[in-house]
């Protein structure tokens, strides 16, 4: 029942700040806040209550889901409000929820306009993400999926900066649902495919995600269909070719839309490779992993070259971003256990550092009312405590041991070498890389001859607080990442067995006709 | 006993978060006190340690919890003390407890004393680390800590862009030197199935026959991140730029403590390196270029910093050279008496700068030998330590020790570039003396020069006297048991080596005294033109790297990235947006309102139609 829970709070909660901004401006603020507690409080009480080893003794293919909750929704066609939570999904909730509450805290003085709808859009971002994160029905699944855009949409297009050079902010929010939605539609496609070669084979219609992945399919038309499923959660992700849609919008949307696309909406396109490429196509999966590993290079190095070029500091952050996200699609492809694990660690650390930095833009936009490198420069004396927090954050993303974002990476390197040595080699190379970009980004804003004397409103509490919150997590996490690999990890055994499964066959001799 | 041991990292650390949370309130005078006194507790605690560690040498491993724990990965937050981390422990407290203290006196009225001292701590802290961990990648996190740490004392100064791009330099080039001990550790634990030290060490034989094409190649990565730290060829450049940071980080960074972990790091993971007797050679080899190479640029510097940076490089060289023959302890007993010297000299020089008013060009001092008594006597300990004056020096006999293990090793070759270094070293040593201190000053800021004055002015530097005497040599490293054993040459020969290295010595110092001293004129004219215009020209830039590297990697790198600028993938992806908005255009032109145009194109169209019907009938 909880799990139902986590959905409507913050659906319910978006209404509620709709209908409440008639009495005030704060009241929009407090209920936002409020219901994204409650989901974290909620998703941390699950965490300490549940149980997410595997059930010793139980059968291999069956999923064990640590919660569930079933409701008919249209039983003709075999759909169903069917929800479940396995650690993945539980960590990458009590994420969501917690960047959910920096959200709202980080646009407390920067939303001026219309706070109410802005509230109810932060709000139901969080529905469709937190759906994303828990459905095992396909079909609801999907729904979830096209939610979490709409919102979104609304946040870049309404609050949104207009910048002098390139996009606008109605363009970039078109470019992002274009992006979104046109590869949504493939998977679409994927999906129907998938439940109709189920029924082909069983005679049984359903879109429930336990009984796809036993679909028998054929090597051509699983290849097919995963590519439907590929497409969408790399233009998510997002994987270099596709990445076009994320530094306009990040560029564009305001801090907490930032927040919320660095933080949250990536991580479900990694969540889908996890949780659906993988299970439910492991041959074909196997079968591109060379290549989806040689886009995880080609994102490394071209989003830390592009990142080098940007004057925009969102859109630096932004390409930092893709540079990232190669590490991850390297690390989900090699399907080592250490790599996986690592997939998640980096998720995580990702989340908690990049937001930062857009928090920390977002202050420095307050302040300044510039987002133009170019115009920054010499600002560690005039700022108080807000460069050293950008300094730790920065040295977080290029993955300083001690953070999480270490851990992370180091964990898909490690894992991955055995699997692919010369990519990792070349994504060592990107170490350096997250070196350059990241150390250019402080001393072009922090560093060099400064361009006034005149002090800047230093950060107040609850700035400071909400950067120091992610610091210890980044930092805490990072010498001792336990909690959530224990969380994680059982669901991250299991891929791994697909792989060598898949692999067996082919090592042991296969008699002829039959492969 | 053992539970103190946290205590050498715990404290420094506690030091830095002192400052960086309270570090406003307290003042430049308190920070100044957290700083010191923070380090002064870790030196304590080592001393106790060193103390019960010598009653009963034993090695010993203390894990404080477990760091990730992914089947077989399971690296630990663990500590291990042994002689050569109880060496370096020692070095690193102790001289870094003298650095600290003078930086008490040199860092008197400047900004930043806060964050000066709360980096230097949290460097301290990350240096331990990196010598105390027993596994691989507790030993990469203090060793990624360090160079964030030099990074930052480097550009203290941060509103100058040439500080600034000095130490991203600095940073770039030593993580080039990490991407390799990256993939070296990648590729240990793939192999071996481990990152603990020991176990590693136990594993590597069972593993590999030497000379394998694996171990060579794990082997080969290693060096690669040892080169990059400890500023040896290729990847020596960033050192002579580290010196835009304040003098006392040079001293203690840049000098006695982080460039030296590359040859910790050969020395802990000595039993991978004698499996690969190829790398070993390389080791050797570079060693030996570096120590020709940086003794021949540090002649043609003017700076008097720059001066010792290249000496650093070369006695890092030497170093080099030691592990290359195989010769561990020689090695570890030279880094520490070099850490000695080296850290002394950077301290006179350090006082020299703050005497005459932040002047530290060769050609504008001179003649301050009367009035900075203190600095000169520095100078001559050190300088005689560094040019390994024969008996009463402890560079003497850490120098002796490399070139007899040489020797032993029988590698002619390299005893003979480490003699020729000696010659070089006493070389540039005196040059840089004599341009201090003799002659007439060069500018007001020299003539003008006040000497140091206070205990923490004073104390740092006799106690670093000291230590660079003979005294120091006494200091044994407890390496035995450790490390493998030294070996043991033709009998009889050690003595005749010993009278050698000395002579060479006291031939380059006397050689040195004769031109500097009296054929000054003479040697200027010979640098001003032709010939010796160009050599100078040539060891000035440090034997032309830097524009090498410029050339070769920077500017192309420059150009991918402005060449990049517009994001060239996100503009095909705009084409099909671009279309569509084309088509919009052309076709909303048909929509224009003008009733003729409908009238028109309706006839062309029915004509058409009718066309197309009579056709296909």
């Amino acid at each position: 029942m909880a799990l139902i829970w986590l959905i409507l709070i913050p659906f319910l909660g978006g209404l509620a700040c709709w209908l409440g901004e008639r009495w005030g401006e704060g009241v929009p603020r407090w209920i936002a806040l409020g219901s994204m507690l409650l989901v974290l409080l909620i998703t941390l009480g699950l965490w300490w209550q549940g149980d997410y080893q595997w059930p010793a003794g139980a059968e291999a293919d069956a999923v064990p889901w640590a919660l569930e909750w079933r409701a008919p929704w249209i039983p003709r066609l075999g759909i169903a409000v069917h929800l479940a939570l396995d650690g993945l999904s539980l960590v990458l909730v009590a994420l969501s929820a917690l960047l959910g509450v920096l959200a709202v805290l980080c646009s407390w003085h920067e939303i001026r306009r219309r706070v109410g709808f802005f509230h109810l859009n932060l709000l139901w971002i969080l529905v469709g993400v937190v759906g994303v994160f828990l459905a095992v029905d396909l079909f609801l699944f999907f729904a979830f999926w096209e939610m979490m855009l709409v919102p979104m949409y609304f946040l870049i297009a309404l609050w949104g900066h207009s910048s002098a050079t390139g996009f606008s902010r109605i363009g970039a929010a078109t470019k992002f649902f274009l992006y979104t939605q046109a590869s949504g539609l493939l998977m679409l496609v994927a999906i129907l495919g998938l439940v109709f070669a189920h029924r082909a084979a069983t005679g049984e219609l359903t879109f429930s995600y336990m009984a796809l992945r036993e679909t028998p399919l054929s090597g051509e038309v699983a290849m097919w269909l995963m590519l439907g499923f590929f497409l969408a959660f790399a233009v998510k992700l997002p994987v270099v070719p596709f990445h076009g849609w994320l530094p306009d919008a990040h560029a564009q949307a305001p801090t907490a839309g930032s927040v919320d696309l660095a933080g949250i909406l990536l991580k479900t396109g990694a969540y889908g490779l996890l949780r659906f490429v993988l299970p439910l196509f492991p041959e074909a999966s196997q079968a591109i992993a060379p290549l989806a590993m040689g886009l995880g290079l080609v994102g490394i190095v071209y989003g830390a070259l592009l990142a080098c070029g940007q004057q925009d500091i969102k859109r630096f952050i932004a390409y930092t971003s893709i540079s990232h996200m190669g590490f991850v699609l390297i690390g989900i492809y090699a399907g080592t256990e250490l790599a996986l694990q690592g997939v998640v660690l980096l998720l995580v650390a990702h989340a908690f550092s990049t937001s930062a930095l857009f928090i920390l833009s977002g202050q420095l936009h307050e302040r300044l009312h510039t987002r133009n490198l170019g115009e920054m420069g010499g600002l560690w004396g005039r700022l108080g405590s807000l460069p050293g927090f950008m300094l730790c954050f920065i040295v977080a993303s290029l993955g300083m041991p001690g953070t999480l974002n270490f851990v992370g990476e180091f964990l898909i390197l490690f894992g991955s070498f055995p699997v692919a040595p010369w990519t990792v080699a070349i994504a060592s190379a990107g170490l350096v890389l997250a070196a350059i970009y990241s150390l250019l980004l402080m001393q072009r804003v922090h560093y060099g001859p400064p361009r006034g004397e005149a002090r800047l409103a230093a950060l107040d509490g609850r700035e400071y607080a909400m950067l120091l919150g992610l610091l210890a997590l980044v930092l805490g996490l990072g010498l001792y990442p336990q909690p959530l690999l224990d969380t994680a990890g059982p669901a991250m055994q299991e891929i791994p067995r697909l792989f060598d499964e898949v692999a067996m066959p082919s090592s042991t001799a296969v008699p002829p006709g039959e492969s | 006993m053992i539970a103190t041991l946290p205590l050498t990292f715990l404290l420094p650390l506690a030091g830095t978060l002192i400052l960086a949370f309270f570090g406003a309130r307290l003042g430049a005078r308190g920070s100044a006190g957290v700083g010191v006194s923070s380090v002064a507790l870790a030196a304590l605690a080592t001393a106790l340690l060193a103390h019960a560690y010598l009653a009963a040498p034993e090695a010993q491993t203390l894990t404080l919890w477990r760091w990730i724990a992914v089947g077989d990965f399971q690296p630990t937050i663990g500590l291990r003390l042994d002689g050569l981390s109880l060496t370096l422990l020692g070095v690193i407290t102790g001289v870094g407890l003298l650095i600290h203290w003078f930086a008490a006196w040199y860092m008197h009225g400047e900004e930043g004393v806060t964050r000066f001292y709360a980096y230097m701590n949290l460097f301290v802290a990350s240096m331990v680390l990196l010598v105390l961990g027993d596994n691989l990648l507790l030993l990469f996190l203090g060793w990624e800590g360090v160079g964030l740490c030099s990074y930052l004392l480097i550009g203290h100064y941060y509103r100058t862009a040439a500080n600034v791009r000095a130490a991203f330099k600095a940073f770039l080039v030593t993580r080039i030197g990490d991407a390799f001990l990256a993939i070296g550790l990648f590729l240990l634990f793939r192999e071996l199935g481990t990152l603990d030290i020991a176990e590693l060490l136990r594993r590597a034989p069972e593993r590999w026959a030497a000379g394998d094409p694996g171990v060579e190649l794990a082997a080969l990565l290693l060096l690669g991140g040892a080169l990059g730290k400890s500023a040896q060829l290729p990847l020596h450049t960033w050192l002579a730029d580290a010196m835009a940071g304040p003098t006392p980080v040079s001293a203690l960074i840049h000098a006695a403590t982080m460039v030296t972990a590359g040859v910790y790091l050969v020395a802990r993971l000595h039993g991978v390196f004698l499996l690969a007797p190829g790398v070993l050679w390389l080791t050797g080899a570079i060693g030996a270029l570096t120590l020709l190479a940086a003794g021949c640029a540090a002649l043609a510097q003017t700076d008097i910093k720059r001066v010792l940076a290249y000496s650093t490089m070369s006695q890092i060289g030497y170093m080099f050279l030691a592990l290359g023959v195989a010769g561990f302890e020689a090695a570890i007993f030279h880094l520490m008496t070099h850490a000695f010297f080296k850290a002394l000299l950077f301290l006179a020089a350090g006082s020299v700068i703050v005497s005459c008013h932040h002047e530290q060009d060769l050609r504008r001092l001179g003649g301050l030998w009367r009035r900075l008594p203190l600095a000169y006597a520095g100078f001559l300990v050190g300088g005689a330590a560094l040019a390994a004056l024969p008996l009463v020096t402890a560079g003497f006999y850490s120098k002796d020790a490399i070139l007899w293990q040489a020797f032993a090793a029988g590698h002619g070759e390299l005893l003979l570039a480490g003699l020729l270094g000696s010659l070089l070293t006493a070389l540039y040593t005196l040059r840089l003396i004599v341009g201090i201190f003799h002659g007439a000053a060069g500018s007001d800021g020299a003539r003008r020069a006040e000497s140091g004055k206070g205990l923490a002015h004073g104390l740092p530097l006799v106690s670093l006297m000291l230590l660079s005497t003979v005294l120091g040599a006494w200091i044994e490293p407890p390496l035995a048991g450790v490390l493998p054993a030294p070996q043991h040459g033709p009998a009889g020969w050690h003595l005749a080596l010993e009278v050698l290295a000395g002579s060479v010595a006291l031939l380059g110092i006397a050689l040195g005294a004769w031109l500097f001293l009296y054929r000054r004129a003479w040697l200027a004219e010979r640098v001003a033109q032709g010939r010796g215009a160009r050599l100078w020209r040539l060891w000035h830039h440090g034997w032309g790297f830097d524009a090498a590297y410029e050339g070769l990697l920077v500017r192309p790198y420059r150009g991918l990235v402005s060449g990049l600028r517009g994001d060239a993938i996100d503009a095909l992806g705009q084409r099909p947006a671009r279309l569509a908005g084309w088509l919009h255009g052309a076709l909303s032109r048909t929509q224009g309102g003008k009733l003729r145009f409908y009238a028109v194109s309706m006839v062309i169209g029915a004509t058409l139609i009718l066309l197309v019907m009579v056709a296909a009938a």
